[in-house]
């Protein structure tokens, strides 16, 4: 008990913030960040994983997470049948030949030895493939994206639970970090950094400018939901009933039954998007403790001991005879997918698809903040990082807007500098996450939580 | 005549763009490529010292203006840059002394100082956008065209136009001036070599009396002037947005890395190599074919090879390419 007081202590304390914001600005902003900071800490613990435990640097988050939202597109949306018929064909010919490509090339490297000839014929393959590939789908293209651009205008999905996308982001990030993993994990940590940054910015553009898989920057909208929506539930008559014992003490003061009639819907209306938050706050706290059960039980497993091992001095571990550069690409794949997840569950809870909106500034260094800051290596630190930035991230506004007025408060209130401090508000948040890693960086090199090796 | 007007809108389209395209990377990615070489690290906040130094550039335009102070037909920004180099290398010895400097004397490991630099990253992005918001902002005056298109076409009585932006006159200029010198600086005097000492291996130019901080002064020191010049040319060009900035990072490390990463002049060249290829496998050819082919052969696509917004997704290929293959770089760097 005693050990873990500093991690019952933070969480109080963080739990304390959240249910403030909830008293002094409404429970319905306290529960979207709560609920962000879920998904948050679900990337950071993907992160963790290959940070914390085996040292690898992805800066490729935003990558995955994308690819997560992906997932839940084409897992949820019903299959457009026009596009299917129009384009289908050609788009199942190509995948077919990039299957077929892919293995020749795989031939190729398997039957014959290391040589110039080697990689001219590969180039050739790849070369030639690509040209067929072109000329077989951009009719396909064309013809899928013509069935009504406006509402559709893409093959849409498979129709089925938007849950289920939850699995499929896993697999899709993880199918891409096993293709990063073979390609870049050989580098050397900073450079590993750059090459993953690199291509999940390829993975963005290849994402933002498919408009035959992902409607691209035209958004997909109106996703399929886990929860029910907030129309439905303001005509349930168990759920009014429920909105109405809840606020029973305050509509009593009422007297006029139409005030108080007036009074309800309120409530319900209210009570509705709450509910359904809550809904998804259940949902997601479900996969956070699973997640956090699992890695738990992977850390101090024989597996988690290895892994700490060739993070601390790999060459040892090498002679030891582990096999580095295998758990390297596992630890990645591993990693990758928990960050797919999230991804996934991010698009769940907005119910809509925004290639447009991934950044690398919040999808990528915004997660690597909150490692550092939690605390690399520390599966409760990392989670405690995604809640306490994402806090931050959400709330430095309002705290700015409240430093500005105290910093300024001599000043008259259409004075220049003031209205420009205060239309500046929004970008405080990137100047407390730049000094909030810095300092965190400088005197608690190891988080907030660090890193605690137990024997057990 | 069709040949010449193919090439004219080869070079109309191609190449001039992609020359003074390419000299932005370039300044960039021996920016990155010194303190890679020197600082040993690899700088997240590139693109937002960039930006800085670019705001600062526009702050001092602005002044110049309404002073009234004016080049005449050059813009007003090139008196500006002086002014917002020294602001900039002031900003870089500060960041340096409240942040870096602590990581370098405790030796810490070059992925710590990558994560610091993110940190930078951030606190830079804040106060650029705190000061001078986030919105586009152009602050070229002066004369637009060396050459309109136009006027080309009087001259030569070709089809095709060539247009030069005196910008891009500038950027090139300017870049071949600045990178000469820095040539002549490292390989010729005396700081410059103990400078490719120090990078080469810290422990024996120690050892021979080389004073670290002085060889760090100047790398920060020449690193704003690279920064600021590189960022000032790029808005004059196109224009100013911290967000764009912030994107231009991603081509500046894939040329830095291209080029052989801690080799400036690789990095020189790696920046062309990015810009030219970028625009040459985003180019549609449909045009230059007509000139050329016969009237039965003409092409009825396109002939792009890659849509344009694939732009930045040609270099970052590339990059992969090159470090699949040669992971020291085309120019021989340190080796990754």
């Amino acid at each position: 008990m005693r050990k873990n007081l500093n991690v019952i202590a933070a969480y109080t304390i963080m739990m304390g913030l959240i249910i403030l914001v909830g008293i002094f600005q409404s429970w319905n902003i306290a529960l979207s960040i709560f609920n962000l900071c879920l998904i948050s800490a679900v990337m950071t613990m993907g992160a963790n994983i290959q940070w914390g435990y085996a040292g690898l640097i992805n800066f490729g988050i935003m990558g995955y997470t994308a690819l997560g939202g992906l997932a839940a597109v084409l897992i949820s949306v019903d299959p457009v049948q026009e596009a299917w018929s129009a384009g289908g064909s050609n788009i199942l010919l190509s995948l077919l030949l990039i299957i077929g490509m892919v293995l020749a090339v795989r031939y190729v490297l398997k039957k014959y030895e290391k040589s110039k000839v080697r990689t001219y014929i590969i180039a050739t393959i790849i070369i030639a493939g690509i040209i067929i590939i072109r000329f077989v789908s951009e009719p396909g293209i064309e013809a899928i994206e013509e069935v009504d651009p406006a509402k559709t205008g893409f093959l849409g999905g498979f129709g089925l639970p938007i849950i289920f996308s939850w699995i499929v982001g896993a697999l899709f990030a993880g199918g891409l970090a096993f293709v990063i993993g073979k390609v870049a994990l050989g580098l050397r940590a900073d450079y590993l950094a750059i090459a993953t940054l690199l291509i999940s910015e390829i993975v963005i553009a290849i994402i933002k400018h498919e408009d035959w898989l992902t409607r691209g920057v035209k958004n997909v909208i109106g996703l399929k939901r886990p929860a029910p929506y907030e129309v439905n539930l303001q005509q349930t008559d168990w759920f009014i009933n429920l909105v109405e014992k809840f606020n029973l003490s305050k509509l009593n003061l009422i007297t006029d039954l139409t005030e108080r009639q007036a009074a309800l819907n309120q409530f319900v209306i209210e009570g509705s998007s709450i509910f359904v938050k809550l809904c998804y706050s259940g949902l997601f706290l479900i996969v956070v403790i699973i997640l956090l059960i699992l890695t738990q039980k992977a850390l101090y497993s024989p597996w988690g001991r290895m892994m700490r091992a060739i993070r601390d001095n790999e060459e040892a571990a090498n002679a030891m005879g582990k096999n580095v550069v295998k758990q390297h690409l596992l630890i990645f794949v591993l990693g990758s997918a928990i960050v797919g997840i999230a991804g996934a569950m991010l698009v769940t809870q907005d119910g809509l698809f925004t290639p447009g909106s991934y950044r690398p500034m919040r999808y990528t260094f915004l997660i690597w903040v909150m490692v550092i800051v939690g605390g690399s290596g520390n599966n409760f630190g990392a989670i405690l990082g995604g809640f306490v930035v994402w806090f931050l991230w959400i709330e430095s506004a309002p705290i700015g807007l409240y430093l500005v007025n105290l910093t300024t408060a001599g000043l008259a209130d259409t004075h220049f500098l003031k209205v420009h401090l205060i239309e500046s508000v929004p970008y405080f948040r990137f100047l407390m996450m730049g000094i909030g890693l810095l300092l965190i960086m400088r005197y608690r090199p190891k988080g907030i939580l660090p890193e605690k090796i137990e024997i057990k | 005549m069709d040949y010449i007007n193919a090439i004219v809108l080869l070079l109309n389209y191609i190449f001039v763009p992609a020359l003074a395209y390419g000299s932005q990377l370039a300044l960039g990615a021996i920016f990155v490529t010194l303190i890679y070489g020197i600082l040993r690290f690899a700088n997240f906040a590139t693109g937002d010292m960039m930006s800085f130094g670019t705001m600062v550039t526009i702050l001092f335009t602005w002044y110049f203006q309404s002073l009234g102070i004016s080049l005449g037909i050059l813009p007003t920004a090139l008196i500006a840059i002086p002014f917002a180099i020294i602001f900039m290398v002031g900003y870089m010895l500060l960041i340096d002394k409240f942040v870096f400097k602590y990581y370098r004397v405790s030796k810490s490991p070059p992925v710590q100082l990558a994560m610091v630099s993110i940190g930078v990253m951030f606190v830079t992005q804040a106060v650029v956008r705190i000061i001078i918001g986030p919105s586009d902002r152009r602050f070229f005056d002066g004369e637009k065209f060396l050459i309109k298109a136009g006027e080309f076409k009087e001259m030569t009585g070709l089809n095709e136009g060539l247009a030069i932006k005196s910008t891009q006159v500038i950027t090139i200029v300017v870049t071949l001036i600045l990178v000469s010198a820095l040539f002549w600086f490292l390989n010729k005097t005396k700081t410059g070599k103990s400078m490719r000492a120090y990078s080469d291996n810290e422990d024996l130019a120690l050892l021979s009396g080389i004073d670290p901080k002085k060889i760090v002064m100047i790398t920060w020191i020449i690193a704003g002037v690279l920064a600021t010049i590189g960022g000032a040319l790029y808005g004059l060009d196109k224009s100013f947005k911290p967000f764009t900035y912030f994107n231009n990072m991603l081509p500046i490390f894939a040329a830095a890395i291209v080029g052989g990463i801690g080799n400036p002049f690789g990095a020189f060249l790696g920046g062309y190599v990015i810009a030219f290829s970028e625009i040459l496998l985003t180019y549609a050819y449909k045009k230059f074919f007509m000139y050329l082919l016969p009237e039965s052969l003409e092409p009825n696509t396109l002939v792009q090879l890659l849509s344009t917004d694939y732009k930045f997704a040609v270099s970052f290929s590339i990059l992969v390419i090159v470090l699949l293959y040669r992971p020291s770089g085309i120019f021989k760097g340190k080796i990754l």
